[in-house]
């Protein structure tokens, strides 16, 4: 595969269990307790839309649903919450995923906001609708902070893949 | 397909979860597996707060400490008078034949965090089940109460804030015993609902806990009351600020009675078109009911 589908690159396939060390390591992060701070994004959210795109065979809903009650239980949320918005996430990732991978990282990012905001939005209706305080429209930011990762998360979640297929011991990495 | 029965797993989790309460013991089992995980996101965060008290200027901390030294003083006084009067008080109501105050059992704990869910108010304290907090105990600081615990966990608990949207505490109005509930408004604010517009409450206010739910201990400081509308309803709209610091304290006293109240009478017990045996049985029920809250009230 390569790094986008117009690229002449050829990557090594993706390792499974790098996947889901990312997705813990972005399960942490969110846990990280940065109280009201606006803009922290979602970096749950955010790597998981980035491996649905990458890699739709393989991660998808199951793994959104699981991370997102996790998610819930981490935050103090309503149960079902998060998981009922990374199961709706991810299968858009995957639908975009044909679509998106022709694109270069930062126009994959315009394809992504939506996505995340979609995702916010629907978190939003689902407390309101259960009687909740609207949050106040600092809790969108987030999204557009996780949007401007994109690009340096593209190149640090595919390091792993950039590797040559024979190693050689005079490469640093 | 796939898509359809996951969501309509989440939706009926949420469901079961907002309306019924019925995960907790689903949260309780997986907060046990994110407890490291936590733990590990906790770090930095400990870090920063670390790192921000050791660079705190020596000017800062001699002044702070003056202050709290013109404090105990001023406290000491008021200590000496208060034990005076509670001997006074002991005496007084073993004279009357009063039952005696109600013995308060209490916890110590600092807020580590706010809780990251942005659509509630809720704090974490350092202080779980294995200190002694359990579900349903009032939060207060030096000035106030400031929410009551609604989750424990092993060694760490959540506090939902008066603050948040809907959470309700029952008060009386110290000035003359009028007895309501103030209520989480939003934003911030509290609002002393289901008054009458022609309540006597006045601006300036200070609104007291009741102890009426068994919960609270009585005379606790909630609020006090700001803005009285009586123009719009049958009610009056009663606006309040907090009298603890709800949204800045750090270090916080979990309350709780030391000895349970006696259990609630059976509604169903008190019809009147009960058999002869069970309404008397009610009648006794519901009297020692409402002498125990008389006396916990006063």
């Amino acid at each position: 595969m390569q790094p986008t589908n117009r690229s002449r690159r050829i990557l090594q396939p993706v390792k499974l269990w790098f996947v889901y060390l990312s997705l813990c390591f972005a399960l942490v992060l969110d846990l990280v307790p940065t109280g009201r701070l606006p803009g922290v994004p979602d970096w749950l959210a955010l790597v998981l839309a980035f491996w649905c795109v990458r890699e739709p065979l393989r991660v998808g809903m199951g793994t959104g649903f699981l991370f997102g009650l996790l998610v819930d239980v981490g935050h103090g949320a309503a149960m079902g919450q998060h998981a009922l918005a990374y199961v709706l996430l991810a299968y858009g990732a995957n639908a975009l995923s044909r679509r998106v991978l022709w694109f270069p990282p930062a126009e994959q990012a315009l394809h992504i906001l939506p996505l995340l905001l979609f995702t916010q939005v629907l978190m939003v209706l689902v407390r309101l609708v259960a009687g909740a305080e609207f949050p106040g429209w600092w809790y969108f930011v987030g999204t557009f902070t996780g949007t401007l990762l994109w690009v340096p998360l593209h190149f640090l979640l595919l390091l792993p893949q950039y590797r040559p297929a024979d190693r050689d011991d005079n490469r640093p990495i | 397909m796939r898509l359809m029965v996951f969501v309509a797993i989440a939706l009926t989790m949420l469901v079961a979860d907002l309306k019924f309460r019925y995960l907790e013991v689903m949260r309780q089992s997986l907060s046990v597996i994110l407890y490291p995980v936590e733990m590990a996101a906790a770090t930095p965060a400990d870090l920063v707060r670390n790192a921000s008290t050791y660079f705190a200027t020596l000017a800062k901390v001699q002044k702070e400490n003056a202050a709290l030294r013109d404090e105990r003083l001023r406290v000491g006084e008021r200590l000496v008078q208060f034990e005076q009067m509670s001997r006074e008080n002991t005496e007084l109501r073993g004279l009357l034949g009063m039952a005696q105050r109600l013995e308060a059992h209490s916890v110590a704990a600092q807020v580590l965090y706010a809780a990251r869910d942005p659509f509630s108010r809720k704090v974490i304290l350092d202080r779980g089940a294995s200190h002694g907090v359990g579900a349903g105990q009032a939060v207060v600081d030096a000035t106030g109460v400031i929410g009551q615990v609604s989750r424990v966990y092993p060694i760490q608990s959540e506090v939902t804030l008066l603050t948040d949207k809907d959470q309700a505490i029952p008060v009386t109005v110290a000035r003359n015993g009028l007895r309501g509930a103030v209520f989480g408004a939003g934003r911030g604010q509290l609002e002393l609902r289901f008054l009458p517009a022609n309540a006597d409450v006045q601006p300036g206010d200070e609104l007291l806990t009741s102890g009426l739910d068994g919960l609270y201990l009585p005379g606790l400081p909630v609020a006090r009351v700001v803005r009285v509308e009586r123009d719009s309803q049958a009610f009056a709209r009663i606006l309040c600020v907090p009298a603890g610091g709800v949204e800045s304290s750090m270090r916080v006293l979990v309350l709780s009675r030391a000895e349970p109240l006696p259990p609630m009478p059976d509604p169903a017990d008190a019809l009147p078109i009960a058999p002869s045996g069970k309404t008397r049985d009610a009648k006794s029920a519901t009297g020692d009911t409402a002498s125990s809250e008389a006396k916990a009230s006063e």
